[in-house]
Formats: C-alpha cells, structure tokens, sequence
C-alpha cells in the first residue's frame, strides 16, 4: 500500500503538534519516525491509523482518502507501545480477535480461524503460550503477541507506536532482526516509531527525522549521518560541538582552527555554524596553537580531552589513545576538523544552497537516551 | 555486627504488630463478631420446630419475599444506572464532573430516614411526583415501587464505587487496539470493556443487594407497612423485638444475616475473580 501524506496538520488546543507533514511511503517500505519526545511521531502515526484525525491535509492510500474512513475500516494492524494485549483472553483468543469480531459474511470458519492463529503462533515462536493470560507473560512475549495479534487480519499497513520502548536491550536487539523478516515475509508497508536512532537506521530502509511537529529530513542512515539538512538534525545525530566561524571564499574560517579538510562550499561570505561530531575534530599538538588541553581522561582505548579555546568556549571531543601521543592536561594545540556541516543563519523562509538551512530558533535539544 | 544491623531496620509508622493486630482482632470481635455470635446463638437456641415454625409462617415468608423483591428489582435498576452514572463520571469531561462525583456519596452521608422522609413527601399524593404519578394510576407510596424507590436510593453508590475505579484503569489503548482490529463499538464495550470490569460491577450489585435488603430507615416511612404486602423482614424483626419476642426477632434476624454472608461471599469471589486478571500488571 502507498501511503501518500500532503500538508497533515494537527492542534490539540493552543498545542501544534503537527505542523504540515508530506511524506510518501511506496509499497513494502518499512519508515522509521525517528525523533525526541514531542516532535509529533506518534501523533503522526495515530493519524495514519485512524485513531486521531488531522485539522487539514490528506491522507491517500492507494489513491483511497483514508481520512472517510473510520480506523476499523482501515485494515491496518497496529502495535501499540504498551502491547494494549485483552487481559482477560488468552494469547490464543487475543490473537483471534479481529477475526472473530468481523460480520457473519466475511467471518472464517472456527476451523480455519484456530488454525490461523496456531499458523501464526507458530510464526512468532510462542505456541507453548497460546492458553496463557497476558498477565502471565514477559515484555518480550507481550511484544510478539501484540504483534500476532495484528498480523492476523492480514494488514495492509503496519504500524508500531516504540515497538521496542519497553523491553531491555538484550530482547530489542533480538527482535529487532525479528520484525525485519516479519516485515519482509508479510510484505505490509510498514511505519514504525521510535526515539532509538540505532534502531531507525538498523531497520528501516529510510528514516523520516521528526523536530517539533515537522519533517527535518528523509533519507536513509547515510544520507543523513553524511549531509544532515538543518541544525536540528545534525545536532540530534551527535554533532555536539558547534564553532562559530565566517565564510571567506567558500571556506569555513576560524581562530586556531584547521578547516582545510573540509570541502568548499558555494556559500555567501559571513558569518556561519560549523557543526562537528566529537569524534571529527582532532586535537594536533601545536606550541602556538589557540587552544589548550584543560583536562584529559581516558577510558584505555578513547582519550577524552576537554579543550578551551581563545574565546572562552569548553567542550570535549574524542580520539583514539594511539593516535594522539603526547596530548596532556595544560598542552597547546590547533584543532583539525575532520568533517562537519556548515549551516548559515539565514532569515526564516530563505532556505539556501546545498547544507544550508534556516531557522535557528525554536530547535530542542536532543532527547537524551535512555 | 548483626545486632547493629537489626537495630537500623526501618521502624513501621505503627507501633509493634503484635499491638496493632491485637487492636484490630479485639475492635472486630466486640463491634462485629460477638454480637453476630449472640445473634446466631439466641435464634438457634430456640430449637428447630419453633424455628422453623417462625419462618415457615406466613407473615414471616411475606416479609421476606417483599424484602427479596424489591431488593432484587432494585438492584437490578441499581446495577444499569450505577454503571452508566461510573462512566458518565469516567469518560467524559465536563463542568460540574467533581460536584456530580461528590453527589454521590450523598446516600452513604444521609440519615436513611431523612431520605425516608424526602422520598414520602415526594411520591405522597400531594408530593411532587406522587400526585401526577397517582393521576396515572400508578400507586409508589405504601406500595412496593415506594420501598423499591427507598432501596435504590440508599444502594446505588455501591455499584457507582465498586466500578468506578476499575473503568479508571481501564488502558485507553484496549479499546483503540479493538477499533484497529475492526471491532464495532457494541463489541468493543461487549467484548473488551465489560469483561473487564464485570467482576467489580457484579460485586458491586451483590453489596448493593445486601445494602437493599437490610435497607431499614428509608423504606419504613414511605413502604405503609401493612403486614403481607408491604412489611419488609427487618421491621418484622423491630415489631417482634417491640412485642418483647426476642427469639421470633432474633430468627428473622439470622435469616436476614445468612442472606447478606451468601451475599457478601459472591461479592469476594467476584473480586478474587478480578484479582487474577490483574495479577503481573497491563
């Protein structure tokens, strides 16, 4: 099914949540929503399930407008954060449920339905827990039941609200791979979301970036991790450390800085925000450098160092012990960006060439892991 | 080492278990247990031809088949508004929601016998509602609908209160996930919803029902009274106590008492019931 979402926008009171969202999703595509609480993910996806509905915009699947019809209608299988499983049905009777709540005509057999179900239990690796009460089962069981439980109507479209949000790491690494081959067997679209940015990139074959109610960027884990579009997004892909510097020529400049490597860019001269991951910003020791080593830890294989510079500003970055013989506490040295991305501050509304993007105001801070 | 340990053990806010249990055991006993005793003791001690004498005769049985009655048919009522009246005061939003849910606990604050008063001059023929009723040629007042009235007015928060919470609990997400599935809203509530909270509303029916039938202070003003057709048990008990028959008292009394004992027992195996659902969390 091709979902197709065109100018959605949704308020809850003086709240906008949903501040005009286009995506088009095509047949088979399994989307992660990745983005930090409050950026209008879930909203988004209840939109699509029919649980919410939009203030104005469109929602076509497959050329039908979805928005006339009413969330039973839809078809669609969705697995809610907290599994939402009947606690009073066993696993076998919650997984029967969309099937037998259909009318008299459509309805299968009794026959047919049980054997569906032992079909699908058997699909989820949990037939030894058909008769169990959810009360009587672990999160991760929870989880593949849940799903069980939407797979059986056969669902055009998928959707997870944090498929993965309750369970500890050793279970979400295992399904994770999981719900890959569900995916790919079932051959549903699927939209799945999700504040794990591993689990976006790791699953889904591209990733829509959500900020505050909009869409950042598209892309798949490359695209993004390479070229983020705004601010927002290369903030929220790690690149903690941002330098003030101005474009001269196409080149990134500043005090006791070595931009050298990085590639020249089409952009006006001015004053602009160069964007750096810890990682990309090599400490190079240099007896009439600008900036100074104020503390170092390690951690055996990472050297920490926590660097200020001739303007006051104190951040750490990380680098290989190896490759940084000599680098101590009180040492001298220039900085050398290995990589980053150059954004302007270019009024709202006038969004420039290529890497650059407007509107620095308004942006959160990125939604720490847990 | 370990006596220094014993002695940081956090202290309870009570002091001592075995002073508090002992507290708890000897307020049961004097206020509930030992007069339920002298009570069963004093109606089986009367021997069983006279005790079966007493409740085979007529008036005994019409007693108590009014109280049953109306007991029942109130609680049937009971049962539908209390439920719809816990999820008006659940699901919706709206102004004057705390003062509705005040409103309330009125019957459990209220003198039964001021509600008594209040329902009689209502339903009495030159009551609000007793007038037109009687113009229609429906009789509320010394008849059964009087005491049915009574009944329901003193019983119902016990169904409001006993579902109340459960539909408070009750994940939103249940039945969001029974609309996806293709449910329609009579099966969503008949299928998800009810299951859920029954246990808690057939529980709080059965207390209701016990409630009703020992209902005492609302229904004797507005029931009349007369014996064989609207006398209820618990007054033929107060009519015997007062012709100085303590015995004849006392069986009807233990009946009345066996009947709210079965009650109560259905009462907690509904809950036992609702327990096992809940057992390992959502």
């Amino acid at each position: 099914m091709a979902i197709e979402i065109a100018q959605l926008r949704k308020s809850f009171g003086r709240n906008e949540v949903l501040k005009g969202i286009d995506i088009a999703v095509e047949d088979g595509e399994l989307i992660a929503l990745l983005g930090p609480s409050g950026s209008g993910k879930t909203t988004l996806l209840r939109i699509i399930a029919g649980l919410d509905w939009p203030d104005s915009g469109r929602l076509d699947v497959d050329g039908a407008d979805w928005l006339a019809i009413a969330a039973r209608d839809r078809r669609i299988g969705f697995v809610f954060q907290h599994y939402a499983l009947f606690p009073h049905m066993t696993v076998r009777d919650n997984i029967a449920f969309g099937l037998m709540v259909r009318p008299k005509a459509e309805r299968p057999g009794k026959a047919v339905i049980a054997r569906k179900v032992m079909e699908l239990l058997q699909f989820l690796q949990i037939p030894h827990l058909a008769d169990r009460l959810p009360g009587q089962l672990s999160g991760g069981q929870r989880q593949r039941v849940a799903l069980g439980r939407a797979l059986a109507i056969e669902p055009r479209v998928l959707l997870l609200d944090e498929p993965f949000g309750a369970l500890d790491a050793a279970v979400r690494r295992d399904l994770r791979s999981w719900l890959r081959s569900v995916h790919d067997e079932s051959g549903s679209t699927t939209i799945f979301v999700t504040h794990d940015q591993d689990e976006a990139f790791e699953l889904a074959d591209r990733v829509v970036i959500m900020g505050e109610g909009r869409i950042e960027q598209i892309g798949t884990a490359d695209q993004i991790h390479d070229h983020p579009a705004s601010p927002f997004v290369a903030r929220f892909m790690g690149a903690t450390i941002e330098l003030p510097v101005q474009i001269s020529a196409g080149r990134a400049v500043a005090a006791g800085v070595d931009t050298s490597r990085i590639e020249r860019r089409a952009l006006a001269d001015g004053p602009a925000t160069l964007f750096i991951r810890p990682a990309d910003l090599t400490p190079v020791p240099d007896a009439a450098g600008l900036w100074r080593v104020k503390q170092v830890t390690s951690t055996g294989a990472v050297l920490r160092p926590v660097l200020t510079g001739p303007e006051g500003q104190e951040f750490a970055v990380e680098i290989l012990r190896r490759a940084a013989p000599g680098l101590e506490a009180g040492a001298r040295v220039t900085l050398r960006v290995e990589t980053g991305t150059i954004f302007t501050e270019t009024p709202p509304g006038q969004r420039g060439q290529v890497g650059q993007s407007a509107e620095l105001k308004d942006i959160p801070l990125k939604e720490k892991q847990k | 080492m370990t006596v220094a340990l014993a002695r940081i053990r956090p202290k309870r806010v009570l002091p001592g278990f075995a002073l508090s249990l002992g507290t708890t055991l000897l307020y049961v006993s004097v206020i509930i247990l030992i007069p339920i005793i002298a009570l069963m003791i004093s109606g089986a001690g009367i021997g069983w031809d006279r005790f079966v004498r007493i409740v085979t005769s007529t008036r005994t049985l019409d007693a108590l088949r009014v109280t049953v009655t109306a007991a029942a048919i109130a609680t049937v009522i009971n049962a539908f508004y209390g439920l719809l009246m816990a999820w008006v005061l659940t699901r919706y939003e709206f102004r004057g929601r705390a003062l509705l849910d005040a409103m309330m606990d009125i019957p459990f604050a209220l003198p039964t016998a001021v509600a008594g008063l209040a329902l009689t001059s209502l339903f009495a023929s030159t009551g609000w509602f007793g007038g037109p009723l009687e113009a229609a040629g429906i009789q509320v007042v010394y008849a059964l609908p009087g005491i049915i009235i009574a009944m329901t007015f003193t019983s119902v928060p016990f169904v409001v209160r006993a579902v109340q919470p459960v539909l408070e609990d009750l994940d939103p997400a249940l039945e969001e996930a029974a609309k996806t599935l293709g449910a329609t809203p009579w099966q969503t509530f008949s299928k998800v919803i009810l299951p859920a909270i029954l246990p808690a509303w057939l529980g709080g029916c059965t207390v209701s029902m016990a409630r009703s039938m020992g209902e005492f202070g609302a229904v004797v003003f507005i029931a009349g009274n007369l014996p064989g057709k609207t006398e209820i048990a618990s007054l033929l008990a107060f009519i015997r106590l007062q012709e100085y028959d303590y015995r004849g008292a006392s069986v009807i009394a233990l009946i009345l008492l066996v009947f709210a004992l079965l009650l109560l027992l259905v009462s907690n195996l509904f809950q036992i019931r609702a327990a096992r659902y809940r057992e390992g969390g959502k």
